[in-house]
């Protein structure tokens, strides 16, 4: 295989695609790095920084890197695990994540990688911040649960291209804001959409929520990624 | 060798958390072989008689007595558990966080349309415990040795941790036990 990249994670040999990137190549070998802000089919911002590995020494997020030959790559390593548990559990005090009262819980890939991790307290103490729900006529925007992924920003957009979501501020006033008059225009499948996309608890459609029973949920038995690995 | 002895407390939570304990059902016949209690809403005791080995928290702290009562079952008990959410991280009396006080409490007393118009007054007697500014985690408040999260763990979790505590050995953390709902 002449144009195969040869490349290892955490010691295994894998084979990539030319221009795949990090995380691509390693869901292709059966290895799972975990992602927030990235999603399949959308252009990469590598914002979030959950999927960070060592590549040949360095830190680089895997939904960014494209992965060349040779390269050495630290994925399921003490060091780079408690380097994302970090990241997960400063998304949970930075927000408000009140998982019993959320229509996302066992659906929420937020709370499936803290499971995934064990995580069993955050490390770092709870801000509470004052944050605002807005309704709009299909879906509300609990800002409490928002992570300013831009998951919404780059996926939903009206037929002629105009966004919908956008961010506003920065740093911890960074927030989503929402185009009242695109937003009034969303279909219920549009809407949907948004809300799948979304990877915690803040873009709910309206009327519905706890449709699945407890058990049945995605998260409920088998953690985030298993699909992944089991298609070693 | 003595038994090991157990203590457990109710802050602000709901005695949801007790009830999932209640949960384990049979095995409590085991675990009353294995164990004594102490202090607890299940005996009623209301003060430590000895030394305590685990003490088992559910609820935050909401008000000053939560705060007096935890201390004490520092100070008595040789291990301390958080157990639930509302011990974790408040819970969902912590919703309260995110408004101010006075606001809180103006809108249950004063404003609320189920206050009748004459019954309008804000509970104010030395009797009463004073509330804290916001609900506060446990472990802010004192050291804590464990956590077991849920919106009640489930009788699992709390099995399989006083299984591990008791017989000093690594909790085996299956996925499905550690939920947050
Ligand atoms: S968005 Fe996820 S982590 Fe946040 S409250 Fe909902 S279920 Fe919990
Ligand atoms: S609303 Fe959801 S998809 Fe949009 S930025 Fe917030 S967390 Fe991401
Ligand atoms: S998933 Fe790569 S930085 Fe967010």
């Amino acid at each position: 295989m002449p144009d195969k990249i040869k490349f290892t994670i955490d010691g295994k040999d894998c084979y990539a695609e030319p221009g795949q990137t990090i995380y691509e190549a390693a869901k292709a070998n059966g290895v799972f790095i975990p992602v927030l802000c990235h999603y399949e089919g959308l252009k990469p911002v590598g914002s979030c920084r959950i999927c960070s590995v060592r590549a040949n020494g360095r830190w680089m997020t895997s939904c960014t890197q494209p992965v060349t030959n040779g390269m050495v790559i630290e994925n399921a390593t003490p060091e780079v695990e408690a380097y994302r548990k970090a990241i997960i559990e400063m998304l949970f005090v930075e927000g408000n994540h009140f998982c019993p009262t959320c229509e996302k819980s066992g659906n929420c890939e937020l709370q499936a990688l803290a499971y995934r991790y064990q995580i069993m307290v955050p490390q770092f103490p709870y801000l509470f911040p004052k944050r605002e729900i807005e309704a709009f006529p299909g879906f509300l925007l609990e800002h409490n649960r928002c992570i300013q992924c831009q998951r919404c920003v780059r996926a939903i957009q009206t037929e002629d291209g105009q966004k919908i979501f956008a961010l506003k501020n920065r740093s911890k006033d960074l927030r989503i804001n929402v185009d009242l008059k695109l937003a009034a225009r969303m279909t219920e499948k549009e809407v949907q959409k948004a809300m799948d996309i979304c990877p915690v608890g803040a873009i709910l459609k309206k009327e519905v929520g706890f449709r699945i029973p407890i058990g049945k949920r995605k998260y409920d038995q088998k953690p985030i990624g298993s699909e992944v690995e089991e298609n070693k | 060798m003595s038994k090991p002895v157990i203590a457990t407390a109710s802050l602000a939570g709901c005695f949801g958390c007790h009830m999932s304990f209640l949960d384990i059902d049979e095995r409590i016949l085991e675990l009353i072989e294995l164990v004594e209690f102490d202090k607890s809403p299940i005996d009623d005791l209301k003060k430590f008689t000895r030394p305590v080995d685990i003490g088992l928290i559910e609820g935050g702290c909401c008000n000053a007595e939560n705060v007096e009562v935890l201390r004490y079952f520092r100070e008595n008990c040789r291990i301390l558990v958080s157990v639930g959410e509302c011990a974790i991280m408040g819970g969902l009396p912590a919703m309260r966080n995110l408004i101010p006080l006075k606001e809180c409490l103006e809108e249950a007393y004063l404003n609320s349309p189920t206050v009748a118009p004459e019954d309008r007054l804000i509970p104010n007697d030395e009797e009463l415990p004073l509330l804290l500014n916001r609900v506060y985690p446990c472990h802010e408040i004192v050291k804590i040795d464990y956590f077991l999260p849920g919106c009640p763990p489930s009788a699992d979790l709390i099995w399989e941790a006083l299984m591990a505590l008791i017989h000093s050995q690594p909790l085996k953390l299956d996925y499905p036990l550690i939920k947050y709902d």
